[in-house]
């Protein structure tokens, strides 16, 4: 009967956008989403206690069973993401009508709430299903609804940012499904699970070595691993705030699950894996992406971009577990996908208020001078979400970065443990910008203007699950934990 | 129960203050309400400890292992008696400070006040490494407002260095030491005798005695002591009470809590040889710079920087009379000092002099402050019947007992020192005559009550040395 739920999980929001497009009413589509969005996180935490408690599930879609049909499955790691990308959904769609109205037109506002309903269908169908081919094709759907998402932004500039990143998504989808052709030729299955299993046997390397190429590349450009992030701030800063929010929270995590899901479940069984430099890559680049990105977010003027860039320094941390490879990394590496994603959320969504009470589109950190007076709350959940972010104990983003710095102990990579906690401090110096301009700087009116209670109220409660998973980590780290275990497993 | 109640106490004192913004006077009494229960609290924590009880509270596991986790013993109990004690004593010199100058934001002052005493007590009763950096941490960030107070550029840019310096020396070294620690140790539990003893030795162990060292940069050893100065755009009150008492007491604190508990005292003196050089060049070099600093709180400001040193030398020399020292000399500067601002608050507040050479022929118009001052400055140098001598005494003897010749020279040396710095204050203020305009009056009477009261305090310590001393000696 539970398994059921794994289809459902993908089929409710697929089914709710052409129900949005049909009826073309704002209010409608509002109340569908939330609706969805509701309904699809009981689904997920449904699925997460249920695999937690005794292993993973899974579903043959029209009962074909797998490897013939496609297979959903659910184990530790994707119930995790689950219920990552769907909280973080219904956290931001119910309390977006304002921001939506006020920056989408209102013959387009339906549009948006579709997009965004066929965006969380395919991030969850990409966690959801155990079929690369299938995964392919939920990847372009996510991708298609954010580029739509992207575009509808109020500059001008948002059409640009939706192009660039059309193209670079197109050429990483692309990539990504080369080298499932690749794996296809090699073991003749699409189900992920079996190609495990089959490359095990597979005595010619070149194939499933350039396969490994393509999907890292093209993988890494949706996840906007450096040097491949540059579709990022623009996208960020241009969307529509809230559909910033959703996806700045959800998109590249998912991306990285994808990530974790071919090296750990698919390729690592096999004997390539260890002949290629993959780990020494992979912390190459994470540790450039932490320090330019972080570098780049202290000089930059345009708040949402700053944030943005600090992202890519944040997914730097996430893939630095991942190349690191142990327990305690790839434990901070998962964990940190809710953590950052939560931290990540709760600040867009305050930018989101900022935006609709500001008189311009754009705001940059001189434009938040005053901005405690103006707004205390947003001013206060940019703080906390802003500490989660520098990873000062007490936070969400604490528990992550201890993890990695075990994980770099571990390694006896000492310099490592110096790069991460020097990069937290650059993220001091960027968060602490944003801060003095809203404390210390005078404000230029000063009526006070606090965002729409909605959205402050579900910007403070992911500020507030930032401080939440700084003390009670039962949930993040013991889910995380497990889905490591779960992927170091296979290598052993 | 009592250990959550120290938290909670000054917690829900931070929201009676913050609900009574409208009426200053409910405000006030909220907060000087809560630092008497606050105080009263821990002393009822006094006579558990002493009998040789470890009241202790696991409020939860945030890791697998790391719980957060309070547990108080005698280094944590004269911690917490300082902070929640002067917490009162300050509290209503603020009063009378705050409404003198008819600072902004006073609101706000006082939950930030409020907040700080909080974390300092979460950082005396923490029962393991984690649960000290959180509100190691928390005091940092909740006394930046503290710092900025004034909002202007020179307040920006005071709280940048303070913020910068405190987190560069707490993310960069304080956070992987512990991560270390936990990783050789296998806990971060405060243990009698040391985590580490028996498991590092050699260049490791000095290695990791440096990362702490400096990570706990509130303890303001050269070169990270820069914030400290920096810190003293704030509001004197808040330089009196929490940097030269509640912040930097939590830094030098930390530092003999981890001497103690961390490597043990009988970890072993090699590596521990460089530290008592650090700190004593710390000692005199912070000495010449008071020395020459004409702005009366920059001078204060760089003896808080050297008697700290004095706290980490002697604790570095691990001789058992050296360590009680340390621990004397926590309660013995924080009187002292706090008197010191607290006069120097007390001159800007009633004559608007900021630099020691306006002072002349003051102190015959505000007799109370200087005598007060008198006894703090006569404490730092450690003359009897003063606090200071009884913790320089056992300092000095420490030094004798590790036959450390080079940290006795340099206990000499800088109290010749700090009589160069402090006594041309008081002749000044005594003996020159009165230059210029200006009022001749007193500070208001909550400022001088509340500067007596530490100046007594300091006194009282000389007499009644045996209470601090029986908390120092049952740690050894």
């Amino acid at each position: 009967m539970l398994e059921h739920l794994l289809a459902l999980q993908v089929v409710l929001p697929l089914m709710a956008a052409p129900l949005i497009v049909l009826v073309r009413n704002r209010d409608f589509a509002w109340l569908a989403t939330t609706a969805v969005s509701y309904v699809c996180l009981v689904i997920a935490i449904a699925l997460f206690s249920r695999v937690a408690e005794s292993g993973p599930l899974s579903y043959a879609l029209g009962s074909w069973p797998p490897p013939w049909g496609i297979e959903y499955r659910a184990d530790a790691l994707s119930a995790f993401v689950l219920v990552l990308v769907s909280l973080t959904a219904a956290f931001v769609a119910p309390y977006a009508q304002r921001s939506i109205a006020a920056e989408v037109a209102p013959d387009r506002q339906y549009l948006m709430y579709a997009m965004y309903c066929l965006c969380l269908a395919g991030l969850l169908g990409i966690t959801v299903t155990g079929d690369a081919f299938n995964l392919f094709v939920f990847l372009e759907i996510s991708s298609l609804s954010t580029y739509v998402l992207i575009a509808l932004g109020t500059r001008r500039k948002a059409l640009v940012a939706a192009y660039q990143y059309m193209l670079m998504g197109t050429v990483g989808a692309t990539l990504y499904v080369i080298g499932v052709g690749l794996l296809y030729l090699m073991t003749g299955t699409l189900n992920l699970a079996d190609m495990a299993e089959r490359l095990q046997a597979v005595d010619e390397l070149r194939p499933v070595l350039a396969a490994l190429a393509f999907i890292t590349v093209g993988i890494g450009l949706k996840l906007a691993l450096f040097p491949l992030h540059q579709w990022l701030p623009n996208a960020y800063a241009y969307a529509p705030s809230m559909a910033t929010a959703f996806i700045a929270a959800t998109a590249t995590k998912v991306s990285v699950y994808v990530l974790l899901r071919f090296y750990f479940t698919v390729f690592d069984p096999a004997p390539i894996f260890e002949r290629l430099p993959t780990r020494e890559v992979f912390i190459a680049l994470s540790v450039a992406a932490m320090v330019t990105a972080s570098l780049i977010a202290v000089f930059e003027q345009d708040v949402k971009r700053l944030f943005a860039y600090s992202s890519v320094a944040q997914i730097g941390y996430i893939t630095l577990g991942i190349g690191l490879e142990n327990q305690a990394s790839l434990t901070g590496s998962i964990t940190h996908l809710l953590n950052h994603g939560v931290t990540k959320g709760a600040i867009f969504v305050l930018l989101g208020g900022v935006v609709l009470r500001a008189a311009t589109p754009g705001v940059t950190v001189a434009g938040l001078a005053g901005l405690a007076r103006r707004m205390p709350l947003t001013a206060f959940g940019l703080v906390i979400a802003g500490l989660s972010l520098i990873g000062v104990p007490g936070t969400a983003g604490f528990v992550s970065k201890w993890y990695l710095i075990l994980g770099a102990i571990e390694r006896g990579l000492w310099w490592l443990v110096l790069v991460i906690v020097a990069t937290s401090l650059i993220a001091v110096a960027y968060v602490w910008r944003v801060v003095e301009a809203a404390y210390l700087r005078p404000s230029p009116d000063s009526g006070r203007r606090e965002a729409p209670a909605g959205m402050l109220v579900a910007a403070l409660a992911m500020a507030a699950l930032c401080v939440y998973f700084g003390f009670d980590t039962s949930f993040s780290v013991g889910g995380a934990a497990e889905a490591a275990e779960l992927l170091l497993r296979g290598t052993r | 129960m009592t250990l959550a109640l120290c938290l909670l106490i000054p917690a829900a004192g931070a929201l009676a203050i913050a609900a009574a913004h409208r009426r200053p006077n409910l405000r006030e009494a909220a907060s000087l309400i809560a630092a008497a229960a606050l105080f009263a609290a821990v002393v009822s924590l006094w006579w558990p400890v002493m009998a040789g009880e470890r009241p202790s509270l696991t409020l939860g596991e945030i890791l697998p292992g790391l719980a957060l986790r309070l547990e108080l013993e005698p280094l944590g109990l004269l911690f917490a008696l300082i902070a929640s004690g002067l917490w009162f004593v300050s509290g209503v010199y603020s009063i009378g400070y705050m409404r003198g100058n008819a600072e902004t934001h006073q609101t706000r002052f006082f939950v930030c006040f409020a907040l700080a005493i909080a974390s300092a007590v979460g950082v005396a009763l923490a029962g393991n490494l984690l649960t000290l950096y959180l509100f190691y941490e928390a005091l940092t960030f909740v006394t930046y407002p503290l710092v900025t107070h004034h909002g202007d550029e020179q307040a920006r840019r005071g709280g940048r260095t303070y913020l910068a310096l405190l987190l560069v020396s707490s993310m960069l070294f304080l956070l992987p030491a512990m991560a270390i620690t936990w990783w050789i140790g296998g806990t971060l539990d405060f243990t009698p005798g040391g985590i580490l003893a028996g498991k590092v030795s050699g260049g490791a162990a000095a290695g990791l005695l440096a990362l702490y060292a400096f990570g706990i940069g509130k303890a303001a050893l050269m070169p990270l002591h820069r914030w400290l100065p920096a810190a003293m755009v704030a509001p004197t009150p808040v330089s009196a009470l929490l940097h030269a008492v509640a912040v930097v007491k939590a830094g030098v604190f930390t530092v003999v809590k981890i001497v103690i508990y961390v490597f043990g005292p009988d970890f072993g003196t090699s590596a521990f040889a460089w530290l008592p050089w650090v700190a004593g060049f710390t000692i005199i070099a912070a000495s010449i710079v008071a020395l020459r600093a004409d702005n009366l709180k920059r001078r204060l400001a760089y003896s808080t920087v050297s008697q700290l040193s004095y706290v980490v030398m002697a604790a570095a020399l691990l001789a058992p009379l050296s360590l009680a020292g340390a621990v004397l000399h926590i309660a013995a500067h924080a009187f002292g000092k706090i008197t010191l601002f607290f006069a120097a608050g007390a001159v800007y507040t009633a004559a608007h002099k900021t630099e020691v050479s306006q002072l002349d022929g003051l102190g015959r118009r505000m007799p109370w402050t200087f005598a007060a001052f008198g006894v703090g400055a006569l404490s730092m140098i450690g003359l009897p019947p003063f606090a200071g001598f009884v913790s320089k005494w056992y300092m000095v003897a420490g030094a004798l007992q590790a036959q450390h010749w080079a940290a006795l020279g340099v206990i000499v040396a800088s109290t010749l020192l700090n009589a160069g710095y402090f006594l041309p204050i008081l002749y000044k203020a005594f003996f020159k005559p009165h230059s210029g305009p200006g009022s001749g009056k007193e500070a208001p009477w909550t400022m001088v009550a509340a500067m007596v009261t530490t100046a007594a305090l300091t006194v009282l310590m000389f007499f009644w040395a045996d209470l601090p001393l029986a908390l120092a000696r049952s740690l050894i």
